[in-house]
Order: structure tokens, then C-alpha cells, then sequence
């Protein structure tokens, strides 16, 4: 069973984020980590779909924790990828690659460096595994930064923007215990550009990367 | 590293010196030291490279170094803004130290556990339980091979960092298999018997995203005799 969902390819070269993040890195956690959430996304949804066609709800209920698991575990890589990008990148810039959302950061948190300062700290402050994410908030259009445990995701109402993975396998080859340096050296690598089209456009278009063959 | 882990590793200045007085908690969290009223570190009675090559020196040396002396280091800082904030009647403070307490104080006392639980496959570690263990784990789970399933299937169904335990429920006085997140302790009514961990770094930097195949190498290096001692004082 091939399932919906498929591991997207990432836009650049495993080596691409050297040396923030290792080929190494990169290479397990897309083929290997990111694939698993994929397979057992698409386990979970067949399981449950077929349960509940055989009206056995029980069963096809059992199945929602490894769909919102492994679903998580897609929505987030599959963001995280894209708003990664080599250093050499022009859309690691910010100043020129996120003019709009630099501005509601500075207005927001008083520059970028106090905003990375509060981002980084609050990755700091993930007891356990986890994401770290700076959202655009449904209620107020608001940016805030928020932690979701384990793969939870960024899907009810507000969007995402920029995401960074605090789970172990995303730094631990390079970094082992050092994740303090490991944050703050993903910066050289994020997309800004990505960011600020997220942050510019409608919600929906944040998602896009997760369409299927039959969505599109 | 010499050998010194005593068999309660985990007590305040108090009750050390009480010592035979029997202030030695009953229960298998009595395996952690605070000298001078400072949880520490404590010793692993083997070598970093001791449990190869079923977890590597590299994996022993960072994780006991590195990530429990954190634990350690945070568990402090916690318990002397604790101390501050009961000094100054501040309780708003004190409610605020609760999750770096249970995430710190978790992670000593799970890792101080952890180490005491295993051992080189060329001493104590590995083989089957013996004794009135082996008879309690063929009571509650079967067989053996059963209870090493049961585990190990829980180890794999844990959705981000924890841990697995073989614990006793102290009021029914079965063994059951549990998981606990991130670095939850064993408390209440559960004695922790023997204990996993499922956090990454536990086993990354050998097994990467195979931890399928960490969790069957664990077995070898299960110190079956400590997890029976803990039983019969639970």
C-alpha cells in the first residue's frame, strides 16, 4: 500500500546545512525519521478507515493517537524542511528576504535579537522531545512563539511560521548534550523567505506542502 | 571507575548520618545521595565502557556525565529557589518550581535508578530473573519471554522521550509494565523495579533511528539480582 501521503523532497542537498547541520543528520532524520511518520501515518488511516467501514468504532478510535502522532510527525518535518535553507542562501537573510515579518518581530519583542533570545529560550525550556514554533495567532494576527510536545503540530487556527525540531535525533549526532549551541546555530540557517510567505499569505497555503496526489 | 555505588545511593546528610538508625527509605528510591544537602552524582559501579557492545562507552560517558549531572545540577538550583521561596512566604514562587522539580528531580532520580539496574553482560548483566522474582513474573505476565514483549512493545509505543518500567502495584502487589514521560518519576502507587530509557540520547549515537534493535541489545545488561532486591524491599 503506496498511502496518501508521501515523504516530500527536501530542497536542497543532505550537505546543504553544514555546518549548523550535519549531512548525517539531515540523511537520517528525512529518509529514516521523517519516513517512519509517514508509513505510520498512513497505517493508522487505513486502520481506522477500514474499522470504521466495518463498524467497529472502538477500533478505528483506537487508532487517533498514531494518526495525531505520526500526522504531527509529517505536518512539523515537512514544514521544518522548507523553512530551512544553506546559509549561503539569500533567503537566510532576513533583512532582505522577510522585510514585513522582521517588522511585526521588531514591533512584537522590540528586535530580531530579543526575539531570538525568547525563542531560544523557550526551546531551552522543552522538557523533553519537541518543537518550538513562532506562530501567527487566529484570534489577534498576533506572532507568538509557542512549544508543542512530542509531534503535536501547529493545526488548530493559527499559523505556522517558523519551526525548529528540539527532538534529540534533530542535533544529537553533531551536538550530543550541547543543544544550547545547536540553537544557536540554526539561525545561519533558517529560511526567512519561507517565513515571510508564510507570515504575508493565507493560512491555508502555509499547509500546501502536505497535498497529496489526489488534493491537487 | 571504582566501585561505589551503595545500595541506597539516595539520602540528605540526615539521614546518612542516622545511618543504621534505619532511616533507609524501604522503597528503591532509596538508591540517590544528597551530601551536605545537595543531590550529586552518583558513581556508576562500572566502567563507561563496561556495557559493550550492547550500549557504547561514548553513549555511557555522555549520558552519565553530561546529561544526569545536569539533572543534578538543575535539581539544585530548583530545591534552593524552593528553599528562598519558602524563606520569603512566597508561594506563588514555590508553585512555579513544581515542573522544574518533577523534570529535574525525575530525571535524577530515574537515571540514578537506571544505572543501578544495569550491569556488564560479564558480571550480572543479562540472563533471567531468578527466585521469587521469576516467580512473580511467571504469576503476572506468563513467562519471561512474555514480560520481555510486554516491555519492550511499550518502549516502542512511547510517543517522544520516557521511559519504561517493571514496577509493583503496591496495593494489588502485581507487577505491571508502565511508561512514564519525559522524566516523570515512578511515584505513588507504582515501586519502580527496573527501568528503561527511551530518550534518544540513551541510545542514539549507536543505534540512530534503530531503536528497535537497542531495545533487544538492553536485555543483555539487565541486572536481574538488583531488580530482585528491589522487590523484596518494595
Amino acid at each position: 500500500m503506496a498511502g496518501p501521503y508521501t515523504l516530500p523532497k527536501l530542497p536542497y542537498a543532505y550537505d546543504a546545512l553544514e555546518p549548523s547541520i550535519s549531512k548525517e543528520i539531515m540523511e537520517l532524520h528525512h529518509s529514516k525519521h521523517h519516513q517512519a511518520y509517514v508509513t505510520n501515518l498512513n497505517k493508522a488511516l487505513e486502520a481506522s478507515a477500514a474499522a470504521q467501514a466495518e463498524g467497529r468504532l472502538h477500533d478505528s478510535a483506537a487508532q487517533l493517537s498514531a494518526i495525531r502522532f505520526n500526522g504531527g510527525g509529517h505536518i512539523n518535518h515537512s514544514l521544518f524542511w522548507e523553512n530551512l535553507t544553506p546559509a549561503s542562501s539569500p533567503d537566510a537573510r532576513p533583512e532582505a528576504a522577510a522585510p514585513q515579518l522582521l517588522a511585526a518581530i521588531g514591533a512584537t519583542w522590540g528586535s530580531l535579537e530579543k526575539f531570538q533570545a525568547a525563542f531560544g529560550a523557550a526551546l531551552l525550556g522543552i522538557q523533553g522531545s519537541g518543537w518550538g514554533w513562532l506562530v501567527r495567532e487566529a484570534a489577534t494576527g498576533q506572532l507568538r512563539i509557542v512549544t508543542l510536545a512530542d509531534q503535536e503540530a501547529v493545526v488548530v487556527g493559527d499559523t505556522p511560521i517558523l519551526g525548529v525540531d528540539m527532538w534529540e535525533h534533530a542535533y544529537y549526532l553533531l551536538y550530543k548534550n550541547d543543544k544550547a549551541t545547536y540553537i544557536k546555530n540554526i539561525w545561519q540557517v533558517i529560511n526567512w523567505k519561507a517565513g515571510e510567505t508564510r507570515f504575508r499569505g493565507p493560512r491555508e497555503d502555509a499547509f500546501k506542502v502536505l497535498k497529496t496526489q489526489a488534493d491537487i | 571507575m571504582p566501585i561505589r555505588m551503595p545500595t541506597t545511593a539516595l539520602r540528605t546528610a540526615g539521614q546518612a548520618a542516622r545511618g543504621a538508625m534505619g532511616a533507609r527509605p524501604a522503597s528503591a528510591a532509596g538508591a540517590l545521595t544528597f551530601a551536605r544537602g545537595k543531590a550529586t552524582l552518583p558513581d556508576l559501579s562500572y566502567d563507561y565502557g563496561a556495557l559493550e557492545p550492547h550500549i557504547s562507552g561514548k553513549i555511557m560517558e555522555i549520558h552519565h556525565k553530561g546529561h544526569h549531572q545536569t539533572y543534578v545540577t538543575n535539581l539544585n538550583n530548583t530545591i534552593e529557589s524552593l528553599a528562598e521561596a519558602k524563606e520569603k512566604g512566597d508561594t506563588f514562587k514555590a508553585a512555579a518550581m513544581a515542573p522544574a522539580l518533577n523534570f529535574n528531580g525525575g530525571g535524577h532520580v530515574n537515571h540514578s535508578l537506571f544505572w543501578e539496574n544495569l550491569a556488564p553482560a560479564n558480571k550480572d548483566g543479562g540472563g533471567e530473573p531468578e527466585g521469587n522474582l521469576k516467580k512473580a513474573i511467571e504469576r503476572d505476565f506468563g513467562s519471561f519471554d512474555t514480560l520481555k514483549t510486554q516491555i519492550n512493545t511499550a518502549l516502542a509505543g512511547i510517543q517522544g522521550s520516557g521511559w519504561a518500567w517493571l514496577a509493583k502495584d503496591k496495593t494489588a502487589g502485581t507487577l505491571q509494565v508502565i511508561t512514564r514521560a519525559n522524566q516523570d518519576p515512578v511515584t505513588g502507587n507504582y515501586a519502580p523495579l527496573m527501568g528503561i530509557d527511551a530518550w534518544e540520547h540513551a541510545y542514539y549515537l549507536q543505534y540512530q533511528n534503530k531503536k528497535a534493535e537497542y531495545f533487544k541489545a538492553i536485555w543483555n545488561v539487565i541486572n536481574w539480582k538488583k531488580v530482585a532486591e528491589r522487590l523484596e524491599k518494595a
